[in-house]
C-alpha cells in the first residue's frame, strides 16, 4: 500500500504522465477540432502513422527537427484534405472514409519507409527532441523534472490546447466552426461557407493529429517503426467524448490517460506476482471506458456531426 | 506531392510484384527457390535473423529467394498458397498466430518443404518447426548481469508472455541467480512487439524503482539505458554498436545451421517433418553469447567462457521454463 501511495509522490510518474499524454493531446485537440465542425475524423491513426514516419524521414534526411514538424504537419493536412474532399464535398459517409483513410495511410506510410530503405538491418535513428534544460527552471525540485525537463514538443502540445481554446472560445473564427458543426444552414444563411469552414478544421484538425505521430518517433523514440502508433489514434476519438467537445477537458482527459498507463507500467513490475499482468495492461481502457460512461451522458454532441450538409437542401 | 508519387509508385510495384508471382514457377534454374513470409518487417530483431541466413544462402547461390513482410496473420494462409503454387520448393516463416491453420496448408502442398517457427511440434511428412531456442547464451548473459549489478535489482521488460520469451527470461534470471542469488527482478510485459516508446516508459519505471540493469528483450529498452546511464544486456541481435557503453552482454540467435540443414535436406531430396529447435542451439552454432570485455570484468568474462565450454561439451543443460515470469516480491 506504502509502494502504491510512493508512486504518487515520485516526480516520475508524474512525469511519465505527461511524457504519455502528450501525443494523445495532439490527436484528441486534432479530432476536438474536425468534429467540432461536424466531420467524424477515422482517419486518426493512418494520420499518426503518417506523421510519424513523414516527420522523422524528414529529419533524417537533414531537414532539422522543426522542418520534420513541419512536413508532418502538411503530410496530416493532405490525408485531412483527403478525407474533406470525400466527406465534406462530396457528402460520402465518414465512417467509411476515414476508416479508409487510416488503411491508406498506414500502407502508404510503410510503402514509402520501404521504397526509401529497402534494405536496412535496423531502422536509422535521427537524433530527437532532448529534454529542456532550462536554467532555475528545470532544477526545481519536483516541477523541475516533471515540467521544465520535457521535450518542445511537449510545450509545443499545451501551446496548442491554448491555442485551440482561443480560437474556438474568442474568435468569429470559432463561434463559426462551433456554429457549422450545429446547424450548418445557420452559418450558410449568415452568407459564410460552410464547405471551407469544415474543409480548414478537418485539415488542420488532420495537420494536428500528425503531429502526435511525430511526438513518438522525434521526440519519445528516435526512429520509426511499423505499428509503432499502437492504437493511440483511436484512443483520442474517445477521449474527444470524454472531453465533450472542450479543449480544457482534452487535455485533463489526455493527462488522465498518461496517469492511468504510467500507473499501469508501475503496478504492473510491482504487483505482477500477485496480479497477472494483464489485469494492468487492461486497466487504463477499462478506467477510460468507465470514465467516459460517467462523463458522456450528459455530453453535448455537435449537432451536426455525420451530417454531410448541400448548397440549397434542406 | 511526396506521398503521391509514391502511391503512383506503389501501384506499379504492386503490379510488378503479382506479375513476378506468376511468372514464378516457369524460371528454371538449379538454385532452390526458397520463399519466406513474415508477419513483421525485416527489421524485426527475430525475423531478421532469418531474413539474414537466407540472404546468405542466397549470395552463396544455394536459393533463390524471395519474401513477403509484413503479411498479416489473416492473410498467411493465402501467401503460403500463393508461393507454394508458384513453384517455391521451401517456404520459411513463423506461424505462431495460425498453427492450426498452416499445417493444414501444408498437407495441400505435399511437394512442398515447410519449414515455420511454431510452438508445437512438426506435422505430417513436409512441415518443420523451429524457434528461437537461445535460452543458453540468455543463461550465460544472466551471468554477467548478475554479476554487473549493484543494486541487486535487474529489470525486464517483454513483449508477450509467450513461450518463446518465458523461456529465455528463466534461463537469464537463472544464470543472475547462479552467481547472485540475493538478485530480485523485475518483470514487465507490453503485450506488443512494436512500441518502443511504451517500451521506454517501463524500462524509465524499472530504473526508478532501482534497476541498474535491463533486460532488452524488445526495441526501447536500450534507448532508455543509455539516457538514464545505465547498463543493458542484448537479446537476438548485437545491438552494441547503437548503443555504445551501454551493452554488457548480448544472447545472439543465428539461423544459418537451420537453414542450411533445410536447404540441404530438399536438395537431396530427404526433406521430412521435424523438430529444427536443436540447430538453434548452440552446439550447432545457433546461439552465441557475445560479451563486451571493455565493460566486463575478465573474471566474469572468464566465468562465462567456463559455463559456455561446459554447455557445449553438454557437462551443463540449461533448464527450459516457458512460464510466464514475475516480478519477485
Amino acid at each position: 500500500m506504502m509502494d502504491f501511495v510512493n508512486i504518487f509522490l515520485s516526480d516520475s510518474f508524474w512525469a511519465a504522465s505527461l511524457r504519455i499524454a502528450t501525443p494523445l493531446i495532439f490527436g484528441v485537440l486534432g479530432a476536438l477540432l474536425c468534429e467540432r465542425s461536424g466531420v467524424l475524423n477515422l482517419g486518426i491513426e493512418g494520420i499518426f502513422v503518417v506523421g510519424a514516419m513523414t516527420g522523422w524521414m524528414a529529419v533524417w534526411l537533414g531537414m532539422g527537427l522543426w522542418g520534420g514538424i513541419v512536413v508532418a504537419a502538411l503530410s496530416g493536412a493532405l490525408f485531412g484534405l483527403f478525407h474533406g474532399i470525400l466527406t465534406v464535398i462530396f457528402g460520402l459517409s465518414q465512417h467509411v472514409s476515414g476508416l479508409g483513410i487510416t488503411l491508406f495511410g498506414t500502407s502508404a506510410a510503410s510503402f514509402a519507409y520501404r521504397t526509401a530503405l529497402p534494405q536496412v538491418s535496423s531502422p536509422p535513428r535521427i537524433e530527437p527532441f532532448r529534454a529542456l534544460d532550462i536554467p532555475i527552471l528545470s532544477d526545481l525540485p519536483f516541477i523541475g523534472p516533471v515540467l521544465f525537463q520535457q521535450t518542445a514538443m511537449t510545450w509545443l502540445a499545451l501551446f496548442m490546447v491554448a491555442l485551440v481554446w482561443w480560437v474556438m472560445e474568442k474568435t468569429a473564427l470559432g463561434v463559426a466552426i462551433k456554429a457549422v458543426g450545429d446547424n450548418p444552414d445557420a452559418v450558410n444563411a449568415q452568407g459564410l461557407s460552410v464547405i471551407k469552414l469544415r474543409m480548414g478544421s478537418v485539415i488542420a484538425g488532420s495537420a494536428l493529429m500528425a503531429l502526435g505521430g511525430a511526438f513518438l518517433t522525434m521526440s519519445a523514440f528516435d526512429a520509426f517503426f511499423f505499428g509503432m502508433v499502437n492504437g493511440r489514434g483511436w484512443i483520442c476519438i474517445a477521449l474527444v467524448i470524454f472531453a465533450s467537445w472542450q479543449p480544457g477537458k482534452a487535455l485533463m482527459g489526455a493527462l488522465l490517460f498518461g496517469m492511468f498507463d504510467a500507473l499501469q507500467v508501475r503496478l504492473q513490475t510491482q504487483a505482477g506476482a500477485v496480479i497477472p499482468g494483464q489485469i494492468f495492461l487492461m486497466a487504463p481502457y477499462v478506467l477510460s471506458i468507465i470514465a467516459l460512461v460517467i462523463v458522456a451522458r450528459k455530453a453535448d454532441y455537435p449537432r451536426a456531426l455525420l451530417t454531410p450538409w448541400f448548397k440549397g437542401q434542406r | 506531392m511526396f506521398l503521391n508519387k509514391l502511391t503512383r509508385r506503389c501501384m506499379i510495384a504492386g503490379v510488378a510484384i503479382a506479375a513476378t508471382l506468376g511468372t514464378a514457377g516457369m524460371a528454371a534454374a538449379e538454385a532452390i527457390k526458397v520463399a519466406a513470409i513474415y508477419t513483421l518487417p525485416v527489421e524485426q530483431q527475430w525475423i531478421s535473423r532469418i531474413h539474414i541466413a537466407l540472404n546468405a544462402a542466397a549470395a552463396r547461390g544455394d536459393i533463390e529467394y524471395t519474401f513477403s513482410e509484413n503479411v498479416a496473420n489473416t492473410d498467411y494462409e493465402r501467401v503460403m498458397r500463393e508461393y507454394a503454387e508458384g513453384g517455391q520448393k521451401l517456404i520459411v516463416g513463423e506461424v505462431f498466430g495460425l498453427e492450426r491453420a498452416a499445417r493444414k496448408v501444408a498437407k495441400d502442398y505435399p511437394d512442398t518443404a515447410f519449414l515455420m517457427g511454431s510452438s508445437f511440434a512438426p506435422d505430417g511428412d513436409n512441415f518443420s518447426v523451429f524457434d528461437n531456442w537461445i535460452h543458453e547464451p540468455s543463461y550465460l548473459s544472466g551471468i554477467v548481469a548478475g554479476s554487473a549489478t549493484k543494486s541487486n535489482v535487474i529489470g525486464m521488460v517483454g513483449g508477450f508472455a509467450i513461450p518463446e520469451v518465458n523461456r529465455l527470461m528463466h534461463a537469464f534470471m537463472e544464470g543472475a541467480r547462479s552467481v547472485n542469488p540475493d538478485v530480485k527482478f523485475l518483470v514487465n510485459f507490453l503485450d506488443s512487439w512494436y512500441d518502443p516508446p511504451k517500451a521506454k516508459e517501463s524500462a524509465f519505471a524499472m530504473m526508478d524503482a532501482g534497476a541498474d540493469i535491463m533486460y532488452a528483450e524488445r526495441f526501447g529498452v536500450s534507448d532508455a539505458a543509455v539516457e538514464r546511464g545505465v547498463k543493458a544486456i542484448g537479446n537476438v541481435i548485437d545491438t552494441s554498436g547503437d548503443y555504445p557503453n551501454t551493452i554488457l552482454s548480448s544472447a545472439l540467435w543465428h539461423m544459418e545451421a537451420t537453414i542450411d540443414t533445410a536447404i540441404a535436406a530438399v536438395a537431396n531430396g530427404s526433406y521430412k517433418a521435424d523438430d529444427y529447435g536443436q540447430y538453434s542451439f548452440m552446439a550447432h552454432g545457433g546461439g552465441s553469447v557475445v560479451v563486451d570485455s571493455a565493460l566486463v570484468p575478465a573474471d566474469v568474462v572468464a566465468k562465462v567462457a567456463a559455463v559456455e565450454a561446459d554447455i557445449k561439451s553438454g557437462k551443463f543443460t540449461v533448464a527450459v521454463n516457458d512460464d510466464a515470469p514475475v516480478s519477485d516480491k
